[in-house]
């Protein structure tokens, strides 16, 4: 029998999962954007497509990779390609239609910085760094953001722009030559986020059951706002919790840790 | 044909101090023992290239081996921080390190480009990002084509690069497999080529036609160093100890914790 009671972390994770679909070709930061992917896989999207930087095209892990090349993701995929091809060919040839990131900070623009807290040249916390992020949030279809939610990491304007998303806003994409449509989505452990059609300011459009506009509000470096009519995320059905716990016991199982869900990178 | 060296030997004969060096592998295949000797020989003053840095820099970082550090993810894969490359650019010990940061698909594309023999590399990447203004070694290009503007950076050329694979001939060709990141492209981009094997063998076995086979006239030392990719993995030899990595958080976080396990582990160990 499933304990249905859930965690904000599981209720984020699942929210996330459900923005993927079976068609879609999915570049894969490790961490929580990991679990949200592959439990996508092991629920509504069987077919999807997901990649990790690492080369590995179409693998179909039994258990989350600690790091973005375990070996598990080369031995259940498709193929595995070099690294240059990887970023060349398959990345930048325009081939994957969602990239999914999380970061440190995010602003209301989407613009993520996963590179350091305070001043570059004398960082009061040196993150670390870019990776794949700069080129998957250009060059993918639509970019997809797990963040757990906070004033810390939600600010109004990112203290470094790593992977530029929505950048001052409105057309500030399409003014620097990028085609693809950037941020489409925030799921956070209270809310899901979009940008707005026209200004792209993030705007929250649905909230986790139990959780108020306030708590909202309260956790958020600016003045977010709602979106016209916000809906309640549906509660996690039994089978995706099931299958996200099975997920990450025998994750743990196998990497010999109590619990590895939320690590980011 | 490359010489057949020990670790040492190959260390000492293609590693001074202040060289540019790589040690590459994408989370696979790093070459940890080459690494570990590097450090108890006590090199100094080294521009340590790396697209991951890893543990390996980490320890190579917190034991003063760096002067520099051309990279372009510097954490502990799915951990955290790598806590020695976070004291040595907060705080500056054991001793300051210049950055040259980049995204992964430009450092691959420099990778690919020394491999290549040219001068640098371009991309379609950075856009919008604000490592454009802190590394001055990324640029703009116009195609001459179609004036697209395209980022540049210059090609990777280091004076050594090492990396570990699974097996060598007695000829010195090396067979690669696994995720093969950018091992080729470092092989080929190097001035000097160090390459540590799990095992030398007759014959390679080579699988395919396609298989990532290194020629022996494109190294120059092989090194048979069994579990030199250890805590990484080596396909087919060993597993990633992901407990490691997780453990490598509580013990790089605090400086006198590392330098008693970097003293037990690697300046006293005796080499088999």
């Amino acid at each position: 029998m499933t304990d249905t009671t859930y965690s904000a972390t599981e209720m984020m994770t699942i929210a996330a999962a459900r923005a993927l679909k079976n068609d879609d070709v999915c570049f894969v930061g490790i961490g929580a954007p990991s679990v949200a992917c592959n439990l996508a896989r092991l629920t509504h999207a069987p077919q999807i497509t997901l990649i990790y930087e690492s080369g590995t095209l179409g693998t179909r892990p039994d258990v989350l990779p600690l790091s973005i090349g375990d070996p598990e993701l080369c031995h259940t995929a498709l193929c595995t390609v070099s690294v240059p091809e990887m970023f060349a060919y398959w990345l930048q040839g325009g081939r994957i239609s969602v990239g999914f990131l999380g970061g440190a900070q995010i602003d209301r623009w989407a613009n993520i910085n996963s590179t350091v807290i305070g001043d570059y040249m004398r960082p009061k916390v040196r993150l670390p760094g870019a990776g794949g992020a700069p080129e998957i949030a250009s060059a993918c279809g639509q970019i997809f953001v797990i963040m757990r939610q906070g004033r810390r990491s939600f600010v109004p304007k990112v203290d470094f722009i790593t992977s530029f998303g929505h950048g001052e806003g409105g057309d500030h994409r399409q003014r620097l030559g990028i085609g693809t449509r950037g941020p489409t989505l925030v799921a956070t452990d209270l809310c899901v986020m979009r940008p707005d059609a026209l200004t792209k300011e993030l705007t929250v459009t649905s909230l986790h059951p139990g959780i108020s506009g306030d708590q909202v509000v309260e956790a958020t470096g600016w003045p977010i706002r709602f979106a016209e009519g916000v809906e309640e995320t549906p509660p996690p059905t039994p089978t995706e919790l099931d299958v996200l716990r099975d997920l990450q016991a025998r994750t743990a199982r196998a990497h010999g840790t109590a619990t590895e869900h939320d690590a980011g990178g | 044909m490359p010489a057949f060296l020990s670790l040492s030997q190959a260390i000492e004969e293609n590693v001074p101090d202040g060289a540019s060096v790589a040690l590459e592998g994408f989370t696979h295949l790093i070459p940890f023992a080459a690494g570990h000797e590097i450090i108890r020989q006590r090199k100094r003053g080294l521009t340590l290239i790396r697209m991951t840095p890893d543990l390996i820099y980490d320890q190579m970082i917190g034991m003063g081996c760096a002067r520099k550090l051309i990279f372009s993810w510097g954490g502990n894969p799915g951990v955290g921080s790598l806590h020695r490359l976070r004291d040595a650019v907060e705080r500056g010990w054991p001793e300051p390190l210049e950055l040259e940061e980049h995204s992964h698909a430009a450092m691959a594309a420099a990778w690919a480009a020394g491999a290549a023999g040219l001068p640098c590399a371009i991309l379609r990447g950075y856009l919008g990002s604000d490592l454009v203004g802190r590394n001055p070694n990324i640029r703009t290009i116009t195609c001459p084509f179609t004036a697209e503007r395209l980022a540049a950076v210059p090609a990777l050329r280091p004076d050594v690069g090492i990396v570990h694979a699974q097996r060598a001939d007695t000829a010195g060709n090396v067979l690669v497999e696994g995720i093969i990141g950018v091992q080729k492209e470092v092989v080929l981009a190097s001035k000097r080529a160090i390459v540590t094997v799990e095992q030398i063998v007759d014959d390679l076995h080579v699988p395919g036609p396609n298989a990532v086979v290194l020629p022996s006239w494109s190294i120059s030392a092989v090194v048979e160093e069994p579990h030199g990719a250890y805590p990484s993995y080596a396909d087919g030899y060993y597993g990633r100890d992901n407990a490691f990595y997780t453990a490598w958080d509580g013990i790089a976080r605090d400086r006198d914790t590392f330098l008693s396990w970097m003293r037990e582990h690697v300046l006293d160990a005796v080499l088999a």
